[in-house]
């Protein structure tokens, strides 16, 4: 046997994706494309009214339609034996309320909700037999105008009830102090409804394999909470329900609650008693699965003449439906990121005759930071200081909210990262100064900010025969690389290939995780992984203790795994086949939960980013373009810098959307969007986005896991916007406090 | 799905008989419009009388003018060297629509007839006097930003979308139609018309007549032109409005001839002939575009949500004119 190779440093490597082949080959399966026997097709009806009752439904002529098997409605859906899902999980939405219960009755809550499903035997004849349901109804004054409904705005239900909710108006210092500043300013900052739109559209296949066994391919961010879900709707237990969602094709949060169409498939399944696909059109994908709430902020600032911030306050009014109350965390940001002696912040919602809104990436804290780092911005004018050395100046070493230390803080550092790399230097603060014939040239900065949030995740690990090791967890990739980063961990851990592991995800059956969500994953699920690796290479140990006994005062760290045998490393005699040790009885696997500890009680636990942008803007038609983007992040260890690098550039990709095009607009008469599709919505083509710049600071975090990481999705994206929106100050002069930043606004 | 009858006849006089007897039949053609109609219920043809079969695709080098067959793909037209050597705006403007995809599918007779792009008309749901003569229009005290400041009614305030056609009525175009009755010419100026009492009639072709060919006749336009188009991305998006500009500039930097027209505008593409007269005999000067703007504006009426047009209108006929004369 030859000498074993020192192992490569797998952590921080770039590794290609492990699916990567797989995905653009098209060999990867998506919710939509499990062709089962027996397979039937669904199309849902949407109403056409915004509020009210359906008074008639007419389903004679789809029932009679060529090759339909269903036409399913309040007037003769089955009701689900089990209690409705209150959404009261940890993991789920902080949601107050009810998710929409399909056919449940005759009341309208938003437009196109759905009021009826159509089965057939083929998607083009269900689809066809949908046209032909005749709805009646009686309809009622709808408000769908966040801003004619402000006035009603409420605090959430669950900030009332309890005290210690983070919805609850928070205070340090005094009330309202800007009001009596030195230097003070107050404005108000609107972001429109945005919505999510991955590239894959929602899509559910639902089979009930027995009258009491349940299957669903489902896009899903969390396997568990829907298997949870659905689970309890039927009154079934947990282990009786199975969902899989192995690949998924981009949610941006949008799959992180369970929506109407998920529970009609479900129900149409049960009643024409086959396996039922029902795939959203993108036209649903506007109105029933989710988008950023329109949200309304104001925000007081004031300063000292040198630079010092006195006081903020912050306001806000989300939007959310009738039926469940949707909260965000557009406020917090606001709470921790300067030193101010007195802030204070107050959250609202307003209820509107829309479906529910749902975390969109980087949710209420990239909402927040658009009000806060353009205040910071108009701040530093009014007080002729660069944004920069404002910032700094205001810089915090300890979480002024609650009084902890930092577990790292590295913001500094991107700040100067980013400066160095956009050419901050070259910036002038006078706007307008700078220019390319037509084009005026501006630079702009936004910061940002998230929780490194951690959970309990666990994995389970096996050796099998071909020398591969096998790691399982229900944890779902929506995108980031979950299964390429754990495949690194997996390997450096083991010390072996990365061939050698093959990392499953996405099935509700294997060891459980959290939902994919609030940059939580490599946090959680990580030092799960590697916990189970080490549990598994301690497991060989023992196993090969019992044919020899070398193994058994061997230290962990000297066993090593190489070419089908598990050697005591210094002794190439001292081996064991994987085939002997696979003979042994009871096998080889393992399973692992990692939990944090109580380091959240010592240390304020945070990822920041910092992103830089340069724009023009034409001066006659009000065009703007981002010529140059930075964006740079303390996210602790780097476990993979392309795939951690992939979702700095969408994060950033997705902040030119929410900066100069993303808007969702609805008819209030009629209380239906009149952007329905890509060439209404606008997000940005490839013309629109410069090559981003990224650059991580990668020094680990000692108290969030590990392995050192803090989370990285959410604050790609918190922050560009106003950076954005501050870029084209410094170009023209002109403050545009509500989103998107188009030509009409700036001409 | 809605059944339909579908035929591709190989001669034209077949295809034409074909839409003429038959109210609920329709050409098509590269169907990047129709289809995508026929998928929202917006449009419901009966027989569908697919006419890539005929000999309509060729561009005609002739003396005087360039013949361009009505099935065209876009993408050809534009890469066409006759095209780009004697009418540069054409490609400027072909090039300036959709995306690279739609471009390779989509012809020339097509973008010319593709249907406005009005929210309110793309949902069947809701009111609309093109879809659904007498429902009343939903843009009118709806969401409008993207509606006309010019030629509208209160039936229709709806813009016509295509690109191509902005730099065509610049270029003094010619429609070659064969229809029922025998083949005719149409100035282009006069094949789309203004909605008046009847938005659902964008154009002024009889039933059954087919576009055969585009005839741009030769002329003084082939250096100092530009079209300008302003939008809210920088590609795949339509206009918010354009400009098709083409300057005939004599040694001086005067202006001996002018062709102007607006996209994103009205019901048609814009020809802007008296700020066209305006420019001739100027210096091709800022002060002269601005003063052309100007005049091109008159007239122009805002509704709730296109205000910003009255403003971006003439700033952006002196940007595409600065463009056109700064060629070099």
């Amino acid at each position: 046997m030859n000498e074993q190779p020192k192992p490569k440093k797998q952590i921080g490597a770039p590794m290609n994706r492990v699916d990567g082949h797989q995905k653009v080959t098209g060999a990867a399966t998506y919710s939509a494309e499990y062709q089962l026997p027996n397979i039937t097709y669904a199309v849902l009806v949407g109403s056409t009214v915004t509020k009210g009752r359906l008074t008639g439904l007419d389903t004679k002529a789809a029932e009679r339609a060529p090759g339909v098997l269903a036409v399913i409605s309040h007037l003769n859906a089955p009701k689900p034996p089990g209690p409705k899902p209150e959404g009261k999980d940890p993991s789920q939405p902080q949601t107050q309320g009810n998710p929409l219960q399909v056919f449940n009755d005759d009341k309208i809550r938003f437009n196109d909700q759905p009021i009826a499903i159509v089965v057939a035997d083929s998607w083009e004849r269900a689809r066809y037999a949908a046209g032909l349901v005749k709805a009646q109804y009686a309809k009622e004054a709808h408000q769908t105008n966040l801003e004619e409904n402000k006035s009603n705005a409420f605090l959430p239900t669950a900030a009332k009830k309890n005290p210690k909710n983070p919805m609850n108006d928070y205070q340090r210092g005094q009330v309202d102090a800007y009001k009596t500043g030195a230097v003070k300013l107050e404005a108000e900052y609107v972001i429109p409804t945005e919505v999510h739109h991955p590239m894959e559209l929602q899509a559910i296949t639902a089979h009930w394999e027995a009258p009491d066994r349940l299957t669903l391919y489902d896009k899903t961010q969390g396997t568990m909470a829907t298997r949870r879900d659905f689970a309890k709707q039927w009154g079934l237990p947990e282990e009786n329900v199975k969902v899989i969602a192995t690949y998924v094709g981009g949610a941006f949060g949008n799959a992180l609650h369970s929506w109407p169409h998920e529970a009609a498939a479900v129900l149409a399944a049960k009643v024409v008693n086959r396996p039922v696909k029902l795939m959203l059109t993108r036209e649903q994908m506007f109105t029933m699965v989710g988008y950023r709430p329109y949200t309304w902020q104001k925000l007081g600032m004031s300063a000292t003449p040198d630079g010092k911030i006195t006081a903020i306050t912050h306001e806000s009014v989300g939007q959310t439906s009738t039926y469940e109350e949707f909260t965000e965390s557009t406020l917090a940001q606001t709470r921790m990121m300067y030193q101010s002696p007195n802030v204070t912040t107050r959250y609202r919602l307003a209820a509107l005759d829309i479906g529910s809104p749902i975390w969109m990436r980087g949710p209420g804290e990239a909402t927040g930071a658009f009000a806060l780092e353009s205040a910071m911005d108009e701040m530093a004018y009014l007080l002729n200081i660069d944004p920069l050395e404002f910032r700094l100046r205001n810089y915090t070493d300890e979480d002024p909210e609650k009084k902890k230390p930092w577990s790292t803080k590295f913001l500094k550092e991107c700040y100067q990262l980013g400066a160095d790399r956009i050419g901050w230097s070259k910036r002038q603060l006078k706007p307008g100064s700078l220019r390319d014939g037509d084009w005026l040239i501006g630079y702009g900065m936004g910061v940002g900010t998230f929780g490194a949030h951690r959970g309990a995740a666990t994995v389970g690990a096996q050796l099998l025969a071909n020398g591969t090791v096998l790691l399982q967890c229900a944890t779902t990739d929506i995108g980031p690389g979950t299964g390429t980063v754990m495949t690194q961990i997996a390997a450096e851990t083991l010390g072996i290939s990365p061939d050698k592991i093959r990392f499953e995800l996405g099935n509700s059956s294997f060891p459980k995780a959290g939902t994919q969500g609030g940059s939580s994953t490599v946090n959680s699920v990580g030092p799960a992984t590697q916990e189970a690796c080490l549990a598994l290479k301690d497991k060989l140990r023992t196993l090969a203790a019992a044919s020899n006994p070398a193994f058994t005062s061997a230290r962990k760290e000297d066993v090593t795994m190489q070419d089908g045998y598990l050697t005591v490393s210094g002794n190439k005699d001292t081996r064991v086949s994987y085939a002997d040790l696979l003979k042994q009885a009871g096998g080889t696997a393992v399973m692992v939960e990692a939990k944090p500890g109580g380091e959240g009680q010592k240390y304020s636990m945070y990822s920041f980013s910092v992103h830089f942008a340069e724009v023009r803007v034409h001066q006659l038609t009000g065009e703007v373009r981002v010529s140059k983007l930075v964006s740079c992040a303390d996210a602790g260890t780097i476990v993979n810098e392309k795939t951690a690098g992939n979702q700095m550039k969408g994060g950033a990709v997705g902040g030119i959307g929410m900066a100069l095009m993303e808007h969702a607009r609805i008819d209030d008469r009629f209380g239906r969007y009149v952007t329905k599709d890509f060439a209404d919505y606008h997000v940005p083509v490839h013309a629109d986005s410069p090559a981003v710049e990224v650059a991580f600071v990668n020094q680990p975090d000692p108290y969030v896991n590990a392995l050192g990481t803090k989370g990285i999705g959410e604050i790609a994206i918190i922050g560009v916007a106003p950076a954005i929106a501050n870029a084209v100050f410094n170009a023209t002069g002109k403050r545009i406090r509500e989103l998107p930043i188009t030509p009409d606004k700036l001409i | 799905m809605n059944q339909f009858q579908y035929v591709r006849p190989t001669k034209q006089q077949a295809a034409i008989d074909a839409v003429a007897k038959d109210a609920t039949a329709t050409f098509i053609a590269g169907g990047t419009n129709l289809v995508d109609l026929m998928k929202r219920g917006v449009m419901t043809p009966q027989k569908l009388v697919d006419i890539n079969r005929l000999p309509l695709t060729r561009i005609d080098a002739d003396p005087g003018k360039l013949r361009i067959g009505a099935l065209a793909l876009n993408s050809t037209v534009a890469d066409d060297k006759q095209v780009r050597a004697r009418q540069p705006l054409l490609a400027l403007a072909l090039n300036a629509g959709a995306s690279a995809q739609l471009r390779n599918m989509a012809t020339v007779g097509g973008n010319m007839l593709q249907r406005t792009r009005c929210s309110y008309f793309y949902d069947t749901t809701m009111p609309c006097n093109k879809r659904e003569p007498g429902t009343g229009c939903g843009a009118l005290e709806g969401i409008n930003r993207m509606h006309a400041i010019f030629g509208f009614s209160d039936k229709c305030i709806a813009v016509h979308p295509s690109d191509m056609s902005v730099a065509l009525v610049a270029l003094d175009a010619i429609v070659q139609v064969s229809g029922p009755k025998g083949n005719r010419s149409i100035p282009f100026a006069e094949l789309h018309r203004l909605p008046g009492d009847m938005p659902q009639k964008d154009t002024t072709l009889e039933p059954g007549e087919l576009i055969t060919a585009v005839d741009v006749p030769d002329g003084p336009f082939t250096k100092h032109v530009h079209y300008q188009k302003v939008r809210e991305r920088a590609s795949y998006a339509f206009a918010l409005l354009s400009v098709a500009a083409a300057l005939d500039l004599d040694s001086n930097n005067n202006i001996k001839a002018a062709r102007l027209a607006m996209g994103g505008v009205a019901h048609k593409p814009w020809r802007l002939t008296a700020a066209e007269q305006a420019l001739v005999g100027k210096p091709a000067t800022e002060e002269s575009f601005r003063q052309a703007a100007a005049i091109a504006m008159q007239g122009a009426k805002a509704f709730k949500h296109n205000a910003y047009k009255l403003k971006l209108g003439p700033n952006t006929i002196i940007q595409a004119l600065k463009t056109a004369a700064s060629v070099a």
